[in-house]
């Protein structure tokens, strides 16, 4: 192992391994071509505890830190990035209940997501609104107990597969930005249904789909923090887990780099194999060294968020970014060096490279990424 | 008084090896650079025994607690076996390990582990795999239910009914179903049809490192010497041989596509066709 891990991450990454060749490799161009959800396979995830890492102890977790949920993350996108953004996907939407629920909300739902026998999403994004979350247009509305919540989230990834929802919604349709709360919304709740479910260009296995709020009554114990606070909220929590989405990029182009590696040294051409051609050689090194440096910024971001530093915006969303760029420009070369074959769906590196470009998009987008790193640059500089 | 039944699973370490190679002086393996694995069909009866565990507390009956066992008879190094079967779902493991063990055949073996079992306090089901890597005879689950006077059902495929005096087992036959009701206790050995073994949990896999394994001796299962071991074994092997290969034989591995063109091309080459 080229990084010192522990006993208990190596037995993530030994654990994650084996589900990524007994379960996900034999089936993942089958649910990628029928767009089939990984039910079975986000069911083992949950057996073998990967759920629970990120969970503290005292809600059924194994109280980790975010090194281990990416190192688990980066293991499953090896195998693939659906099943990688199904499990990621649900962390994200029970970090915000970590982060900021109540003593009540903690004991009522994580014990159910760390478990996996419930999944949960993160419902923020509508047909106007993503980068600029002051667009929000769905409303919740006090009304005695019960917020009524009315609007359509869009995109919304498992969505109809999770069981619990974290949804942002405008409590003060006045405020902005600041006018935003976030609320945990159940699977079968009256007046919350699904819409269609997206054909994708990628993670084609993972679900996404439209939330349909109409009227739907959500008792007031289900708001988390304040009124108010949801875009702190989100905020906090893209702190925390943009690095998976880092180590997301990590684990797909190491997938691409290894088959391409794999590829060059027996394919022949001109009588040789074509790994001995200096033009794919330098390809496959400056693939393994993009690699290995964007690993290092998630490694390093996630053990930095671990030591319990606060101000961890700039380097997290540096990880994000970095690593889903180099994740899109490592295989799409791994693609050109399997060259016609690479094109064709009877080998892998295709579906890595239509999977690999919702990293520079999701969780916020690589453009809004750089205005995080740069307005904080500008603000703080270095300290 | 909650009672406590108890799941023994038998499993044993085998060489890793797709071909066993015998060493032709001495008539042994040839385990120099070999990974030991849990057999292969063992496997599946962890996996069930973990699975009917689970089937009895959903039973929610407040009357008995369930546990599986894991049992191992084989040297010291057998105790990493029971280790992963801790980390696959299994509660506890034993092993079963003497000097006076060895050079058990099928017979001697299940006499053992009949000691052993007979040690642990309401043991209702035993699973085996239904035969092993290396000795591949299949007789131990058998001779073992023999000993222990106890119905066996051999090839399980589906375990159909389960509750805390009986089992509705179902096995596939070359040309038929058959459908057994066993009372408990009973023995059943399981092949590849019964389940897709799991996969470690971190929590499973955490708890086999620290595990307690005891090791019982014959001091323990107090056999007298006549019974164990060489002595107790009723057969013995006389020669072990790799045969010999009197025609060449090539193996095609890859898709169908792959493997009829490159038996096309070796015909073409031998001037067959």
């Amino acid at each position: 192992m080229r990084y010192l891990l522990t006993e208990e991450q190596k037995m993530i990454v030994e654990i994650c391994r084996k589900i990524v060749e007994d379960r996900i490799i034999p089936v993942r161009a089958e649910f990628d071509e029928k767009r089939i959800f990984p039910t079975d396979i986000i069911k083992e995830i949950g057996k073998s505890d990967l759920f629970r890492l990120f969970v503290p102890e005292k809600y059924g977790g194994m109280g980790t830190g975010i090194f281990e949920v990416c190192l688990a993350t980066e293991e499953l996108s090896r195998g693939d990035l659906s099943v990688a953004t199904s499990y990621a996907a649900s962390g994200l939407g029970f970090i915000p209940i970590i982060l900021m629920g109540s003593e009540e909300q903690k004991e009522k739902y994580l014990p159910q997501l760390a478990s996996g026998e419930k999944l949960a999403a993160f419902g923020l994004t509508e047909a106007d609104a993503g980068s600029d979350v002051s667009a929000i247009r769905t409303t919740a509305v006090k009304d005695g107990d019960f917020y009524i919540l009315n609007g359509t989230k869009q995109w919304i990834t498992n969505g109809g597969e999770a069981d619990i929802y974290t949804i942002f919604a405008k409590t003060d349709p006045e405020k902005g930005a600041r006018g935003v709360s976030a609320l945990i919304v159940e699977k079968g709740t009256n007046g919350f249904e699904f819409g269609k479910k997206e054909d994708k260009l990628g993670i084609r296995a993972s679900t996404t789909r439209e939330l349909i709020f109409n009227n739907c009554k959500i008792p007031k114990e289900n708001l988390i923090s304040r009124e108010g606070m949801g875009f702190v909220i989100v905020m906090r929590t893209f702190d925390q887990s943009r690095p998976a989405v880092g180590a997301q990029g990590v684990g797909v182009a190491q997938a691409a780099l290894e088959e391409a590696l794999n590829y060059s040294k027996i394919r022949t051409q001109f009588g040789t194999s074509i790994s001995s051609f200096q033009a794919i050689q330098h390809m496959l090194a400056d693939m393994a060294t993009s690699v290995e440096a964007a690993r290092s910024l998630v490694y390093y971001t996630a053990k930095v968020i671990d030591s319990g530093e606060k101000d961890v915006s700039r380097l997290s969303a540096m990880s994000k970014l970095f690593a889903s760029d180099m994740a899109m420009k490592v295989t799409v070369d791994a693609v050109q060096i399997l060259g016609g074959y690479g094109f064709m769906k009877d080998y892998p590196v295709e579906k890595m490279m239509r999977d690999a470009k919702i990293t520079q998009i999701y969780e916020g987008t690589n453009q809004i990424q750089r205005n995080i790193i740069a307005l904080d640059l500008i603000k703080k500089g270095f300290n | 008084m909650i009672e406590k039944i108890r799941i023994i699973v038998c499993i044993k370490q085998v060489p890793a090896v797709m071909e066993i190679k015998i060493n032709p002086e001495t008539n042994t393996l040839i385990r120099e650079g070999i990974e030991n694995i849990i057999n292969p069909f063992d496997t599946y009866a962890i996996e069930e025994g973990v699975r009917l565990k689970a089937r009895l507390i959903a039973l929610k009956d407040n009357s008995f607690d369930v546990e599986v066992i894991a049992i191992s008879m084989g040297p010291p190094q057998s105790v990493e076996i029971l280790r992963e079967a801790i980390s696959l779902g299994i509660d506890s493991g034993v092993l079963v390990s003497d000097r006076a063990f060895a050079g058990s055949d099928t017979w001697a073996t299940a006499y053992t582990l009949s000691k052993a079992i007979k040690k642990i306090e309401g043991w209702k089901i035993i699973i085996l795999g239904k035969q092993t890597l290396d000795g591949d005879t299949g007789q131990v689950g058998p001779e073992l239910a023999h000993i222990l006077n106890i119905p066996f059902i051999g090839y399980a495929s589906k375990i159909t009914e389960i509750s805390r005096n009986k089992m509705v087992i179902k096995r596939l036959m070359e040309d038929r179903y058959e459908t057994f009701e066993v009372r408990l206790p009973a023995a059943i050995s399981v092949g590849k049809d019964i389940n897709i073994p799991g996969i470690p949990s971190l929590r499973g896999k955490m708890k086999s490192r620290s595990a307690e394994i005891p090791v019982w001796g014959n001091e323990y299962l107090g056999m007298e010497a006549k019974e164990c071991g060489l002595n107790g074994s009723y057969t013995q092997v006389i020669k072990i041989f790799t045969p010999e290969h009197k025609h060449e034989t090539l193996m095609l591995s890859g898709t169908p596509d792959e493997q009829v063109s490159e038996i096309y091309s070796k015909l073409k080459e031998l001037n067959l066709i």
